[in-house]
């Protein structure tokens, strides 16, 4: 099993985002997490990554307890994530944002910047052919070389997945990855997507497009009002009663 | 690979350039007068330095720094002239409590964010300023240290004269630019530059966000601490003044001025905004009328600084010639594969 949580609680002031969810994902599959607007996705992920600390409950990752890791080690241990809304270094170009995403997997200090060793200069070295490779691997070496504010919403999205990608992450996890992009470039980056579970990524991923979460998930996890309500099968999911009445009841959103 | 080359050797020509003309600049300078002054723009030009790798790369503004350019200049000034320690003991002395302090300081200052930094950091500021006021028995207070050393002579090298001193100087700057030059081209600049842009993104990618901000805090005082020995051996006087946070805000403007992140800036605009003072002595207060000007136009107008806006200027140019280039060559696989990337934009 590579993560767990259990009991996973977020307040926020009086609001209970995320409601004592028990959650398993499994090496090598994808898994999708559902749910209306407002349903505790995103704070989900936000404390899976540790980008927020939880309330309660606990976080294991390869079985290690994670409840109380700073953030960026959430990143070195393993866990990669992409944000809602598409989150970039926007000073720099498509293949420095790559150079960067992968400096934890470096060791030059800044001694080694100053005399310029050979710490340092295979360590830049490897930055850069990191960057390169999972530039291919996502389809943007041809803007390489754009500033991030030039390139397309799909290319962007691609790119955030590729910052994700660079610091090696065993688990990966997507929110809302196809958002705000058309129907063709969604097909794409399912395909992308698969290609990278393919490669021994495990994937967790937001979505709100059904039939991408039908096509690709091998298992969803439904939440609503924090708490989750199913989990199951695509196929399980799609005749489960609570969550028919989940979407049609409450917030309906498709 | 080539671009790359051609890079290097226009550094490497910018740098030898900048010696050149440093190293020439006494047997040029038509009067002693202007060796004072740049000296003195020099060794500013060092904790500008300090600075702009705090609020150029980083992204963070720090009011401290004028407290630990006092800090510096008081350290190695205590030590050569109550201890007699060596010139060559009390500046390392003074760089190395700088920097300890600093680290002291940015282990607490870091834990707060946005205006709470600012505001905190310029309060470290004025207590360092405080403290070395009102610690009589030490500091001398409001009279200062009077009668310094002179950075004491290496065998049969001394520091009386005014080039002397000029060159020991020009030194410890070149030092500074070759270490700040290596680390804004390397991983380490590229990382606190990704913590400028965003601080979550780059915790998000691993990065230890504390530890590399402590980093520049520490390598920036480090610097600003040199700075304020150098300027202890040179001045031979020193006040409570120079810890002053105006110090600071001075600072700032010079960094301003030439352009934050950028490796020529903090030099270019201390000596312009240095020059400048001098040349403006004649209007005493009033000057701050003319900076506030200056200010204002080089903010809203070349957010990049004067050498921010230079660089702007050859690339457009570069673009231009290129562009020139390729309208006279026949059109090549090369050249249609630019023109794919172009119209991406
Ligand atoms: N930082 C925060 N501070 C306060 N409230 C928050 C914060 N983040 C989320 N919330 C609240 O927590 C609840 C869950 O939000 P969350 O972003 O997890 O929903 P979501 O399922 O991702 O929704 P969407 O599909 O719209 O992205 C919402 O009511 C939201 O307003
Ligand atoms: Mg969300």
């Amino acid at each position: 099993m590579l993560l767990k949580t259990e009991a996973l609680t977020k307040n926020f002031g009086g609001l209970t985002a995320l409601n004592k969810v028990d959650f398993e994902i499994q090496e090598s599959e994808i898994v999708a997490i559902i749910g209306p607007n407002g349903a505790g996705k995103s704070t989900f992920f936000n404390l899976i990554s540790g980008y927020y600390p939880a309330c309660s409950g606990t976080i294991s990752f390869l079985g290690k307890d994670m409840t109380r890791t700073p953030t960026h080690e959430f990143a070195c241990r393993g866990i990669g994530r992409t944000f809602q809304t598409t989150n970039l270094f926007t000073d720099s170009t498509v293949l420095d944002n790559l150079i960067i995403g992968y400096r934890s997997k470096t060791k030059m200090g800044m001694l080694d910047a100053i005399f310029n060793t050979s710490r340092a200069r295979r360590d830049e070295g490897a930055s850069r052919e990191k960057a390169t490779e999972v530039l291919e691997f996502i389809g943007l070496t041809e803007v390489k070389g754009q500033p991030v504010g030039n390139i397309s919403q799909e290319a962007a999205k691609r790119l955030a997945i590729g910052l994700a990608l660079v610091t090696e992450p065993r688990l990966l996890l997507l929110d809302e990855p196809a958002a705000g992009v058309n129907h063709g470039e969604t097909n794409e980056l399912a395909k992308l997507i698969k290609k990278i579970q393919q490669t021994g990524t495990t994937v967790c991923l937001i979505e709100h497009k059904v039939q991408m979460v039908m096509n690709l998930a091998h298992r969803i996890m439904v939440l609503n009002y924090g708490s989750k309500i199913a989990e199951g099968t695509p196929k399980e999911i799609s005749n489960n009663e609570r969550v028919i009445e989940a979407y049609l009841g409450g917030t309906a959103h498709a | 690979m080539l671009d790359g080359m051609k890079k290097s050797n226009a550094k490497l020509i910018a740098y030898g350039g900048f010696l050149a003309v440093a190293i020439a600049f006494p047997f040029i300078s038509p009067n002693r007068y202007y060796l004072t002054v740049v000296t003195l723009g020099f060794i500013y030009a060092i904790a500008v330095y300090g600075l702009n790798l705090i609020v150029g790369y980083l992204g963070q503004l720090s009011l401290a720094q004028a407290g630990f350019f006092g800090l510096g200049a008081y350290v190695s000034g205590l030590l050569s002239l109550k201890l007699h320690l060596s010139f060559w003991i009390s500046l390392p002395m003074a760089a190395v409590v700088t920097t300890l302090v600093a680290l002291l300081v940015g282990l607490i200052s870091f834990r707060t964010r946005g205006h709470y930094f600012v505001i905190f950091t310029l309060c470290i500021g004025v207590i360092i300023n405080l403290v070395i006021e009102k610690w009589d028995d030490l500091t001398g207070g409001v009279r200062g240290l009077i009668g310094i050393p002179r950075p004491t002579s290496i065998g049969p090298i001394d520091f009386i004269s005014l080039e002397s001193q000029y060159y020991l100087v020009l030194f410890f700057l070149s030092l500074t630019i070759f270490v700040m030059s290596q680390i804004a081209s390397s991983l380490v600049g590229r990382t606190f530059k990704s913590i400028r842009n965003s601080e979550e993104l780059a915790a998000t990618l691993g990065i230890n966000v504390m530890r590399n901000k402590l980093l520049a805090f520490g390598i920036a005082a480090f610097f600003t601490g040199i700075a304020g020995a150098l300027f202890a051996g040179y001045i031979r006087f020193i006040g409570p003044d120079i810890s002053n946070p105006h110090l600071t805000f001075e600072f700032l403007l010079f960094l301003l001025i030439g352009g934050q992140a950028t490796i020529a800036g903090p030099l270019v605009g201390t000596l312009i905004a240095t020059g400048l003072t001098e040349s403006l002595q004649f209007m005493q207060e009033y000057r701050m009328v003319v900076f506030g000007a200056l200010l204002i136009i080089i903010v809203k107008f070349f957010p990049g600084g004067l050498v921010g806006a230079a660089m702007k200027l050859k690339t457009k140019i570069e673009k231009r010639m290129n562009k020139a280039n390729k309208s006279v060559n026949a059109p090549s696989k090369g050249e249609n594969h630019a023109a794919k990337n172009r119209g991406f934009n």
